[in-house]
């Protein structure tokens, strides 16, 4: 193998510059050819790392071809897209006629759209509102308990339903609330109507922000315990020296150490904003109607896969990305400003 | 010297904090209680279900909360062949294959990315890290997928979504924690980069590894949409997508409408069967990865 004769970073070939002798290089592929104290050449570079390379190499083919790819079949949202000229839906591409922008005309033109728009933000300030707290009080209250098995178990029972699937979420809440669920039967045990909160548009958002919380709250709280586990004893120590009690130990020293975490968070969560729950919202979507729960995901769905108005569907979805994506760039630039880390460093 | 506290003892309280206050522990612990009840009771209520006699279900008047005569009926109505053991053996196959998969793709992909100063790897990782921040929609992928060829085979359910980026930088992370000094002695005595992944860095990352490889299976387990989406035929559909025809629909898995038309079998019991199949897996195997969830995710996710 000759990789390991070669340093890898550019500390390492300084270091090698100055005990030549130590660097082994007398045995390498290129003995003695190299200058000294010259970083190495592209090509030496490559044959060392080449197993290295080999190894990424799987990783980056998947990702290039599910996810780079299909960035360029982006272009049917500016065509009249036809499934039908072809079996295979490149060569379809290839044959469908241009619209220019008239997908996107008809788009805006159009009151479902703007519906699920709408849908899309009421429900992303509601789990805002409603969901992005409870981990973060939970995480206060677990990390308060001092005693080791009650914290285990407890964590362990709230972690559980975050690898529920949504199908088996849904379900939960079916039995429990649905028109034959639990609630109704005890209800209607007592002589009253039965509910049927699962088919209730008024109520559907509350709902879906409810599963989000049963199913995940208790998953969120694992980044917070990190962060308070990482707090300095000291620092409590020497608040309570200085007299503070124990709401001020947590005003002024555990809720600031949350302070970057919670930034991140909300940075995640604001440019996800569009992408609230496709899944969990496809799989009731049939029993509320598409005017109570119709999202942006679920809108390119219905109108792609179940439609095949692929060319419309499409330019709604690129719509949404473009969005999202400048959602991500523009909370993470907000962060900074608020001396945060952000997502990525700058 | 002074006794280690026993597990389920409080540790010793530092001298400058305040004793806590009974009401204070009883209103911590009635939440605590409340919060695992929340997610226990459905639980409950659907095992015991899925366990009970048409007898004790009909007298119940639906859901049963304290078991009475226990009886797997459904259960073995269930996995003797039919629709849902035949549904139960795809998503099994599909778990296994596609884990071992995107295991094995993502531990190769995370180790030639942690060396750092190797060749390109800034580029390729931002290739990857760029992922996270778009995605292609949902259209163009279904188009791709199709191209491919790709409709109606178990592939589908697996190679568009086999590696998740998030999961492969928690991995890096972990090998790039592993001592420099450790790597070069094996190098010294010449192992290979595969030799070197095998035998020093896998051994090392135990607790990661058992984490990451959990959310995989468990991806896999839990997935539907993309077979809704890719597979026609209903034969091949995984137990996740009979399980909402069944519970959704109020549909009867193919082979067993019989049995509950004649009366032996509670149709509310297959349906709390069903979704024990789907959650017996999971809730069983993620409390041995649970002690590691912690530092699996901090490696990664909070130091970016």
């Amino acid at each position: 193998m000759s990789h390991s004769t070669v340093p890898r970073t550019r500390a390492e070939a300084d270091a090698t510059k100055k005990t030549p002798a130590a660097s082994g290089d007398a045995t390498g592929p290129d003995g003695g050819r190299r200058q000294p104290g010259k970083p190495p050449s592209l090509r030496l570079r490559f044959r060392r790392d080449r197993v290295l390379l080999l190894m990424t190499l799987p990783a980056v083919l998947l990702v290039l071809l599910f996810n780079y790819v299909p960035i360029l079949g982006n272009v049917v949202a500016f065509q009249e897209y036809d499934p039908y000229l072809s079996d295979n839906g490149i060569v379809s591409i290839l044959h469908s006629p241009w619209v220019g922008l008239e997908n996107f005309q008809r788009i805006f033109e159009d009151s479902a759209f703007w519906n699920s728009v709408r849908n899309t933000l009421v429900l992303f300030l509601l789990q805002l509102v409603l969901y992005f707290p409870i981990p973060i009080a939970l995480a206060l209250l677990i990390n308060s308990v001092v005693r080791p098995r009650v914290r285990a178990i407890s964590q362990a029972i709230l972690y559980l339903p975050h690898f529920f699937s949504w199908v088996l979420v849904i379900a939960v809440f079916q039995q429990l609330l649905g028109g034959a669920g639990l609630l109704s039967q005890l209800l209607r045990d007592h002589g009253y109507d039965g509910l049927g909160v699962m088919t209730d548009p008024d109520t559907f958002k509350f709902l879906v922000t409810a599963q989000s919380v049963w199913k995940d709250a208790g998953w969120g709280i694992i980044v917070f315990l990190a962060a308070l586990a990482s707090v300095s004893p000291d620092l409590y120590e020497a608040a309570a020296m200085d007299g503070a009690n124990r709401w001020r130990r947590m005003w002024h020293v555990t809720l600031p150490a949350l302070r970057p975490v919670i930034a991140l968070l909300l940075v995640l969560r604001v440019g996800d904003a569009l992408t609230v729950g496709f899944e969990q919202i496809l799989l009731q979507r049939d029993a509320v109607g598409p005017g109570a729960a119709e999202v942006l995901d679920t809108f390119v769905w219905w109108n792609g896969v179940r439609n095949q108005d692929f060319g419309y569907a499409a330019a709604a979805g690129l719509v949404k990305g473009v969005i999202s994506l400048g959602l991500v760039l523009v909370a993470n630039k907000v962060a900074h400003l608020m001396g945060e880390q952000g997502v990525y460093k700058k | 010297m002074p006794r280690r506290p026993r597990p389920w003892e409080a540790p010793p309280r530092p001298v400058w904090e305040e004793k806590p206050s009974r009401a204070g522990l009883a209103g911590k612990g009635l939440v605590l209680l409340l919060a695992c009840l929340g997610i226990l009771f459905p639980l409950w209520i659907v095992v015991v279900t899925s366990l009970s006699s048409r007898r004790s279900i009909d007298e119940a008047g639906g859901l049963v909360m304290i078991p009475k005569d226990i009886t797997f009926v459904a259960y073995q109505e269930l996995l003797s062949g039919g629709q849902v053991t035949r549904a139960a053996l795809v998503s099994i196959g599909v778990t296994l294959v596609g884990t071992l998969f995107s295991m094995a793709v993502s531990v190769l992909c995370a180790y030639g990315l942690s060396r750092s100063g190797s060749l390109g790897h800034r580029w390729i990782l931002m290739v990857l890290l760029a992922t996270m921040f778009f995605s292609a929609g949902l259209i163009p992928t279904y188009l791709l997928v199709q191209s491919l060829g790709l409709t109606d085979s178990y592939l589908a359910l697996i190679l568009p979504s086999a590696i998740s980026v998030f999961n492969i930088l928690v991995l890096r992370g972990f090998f790039m924690g592993i001592s420099q000094e450790l790597i070069d002695s094996a190098r010294i005595d010449g192992a290979g980069d595969l030799r070197i992944l095998w035998r020093i860095v896998l051994p090392l990352s135990r607790a990661v590894v058992a984490v990451i490889t959990l959310f995989y299976a468990v991806g896999y387990w839990s997935a539907w949409f993309n077979a809704s989406l890719y597979l026609n035929d209903q034969d091949m559909l995984p137990l996740q997508n009979v399980m909402i025809q069944l519970v959704q629909k109020q549909e009867a898995p193919v082979g067993l409408g019989q049995a509950i038309k004649t009366g032996e079998l509670s149709g509310l019991a297959v349906q709390m069967a069903v979704m024990v199949m789907a959650l017996l897996p999971v809730a069983v195997l993620s409390p041995f990865v649970q002690r590691h969830f912690r530092k699996g995710m901090l490696t990664g996710a909070v130091k970016g």
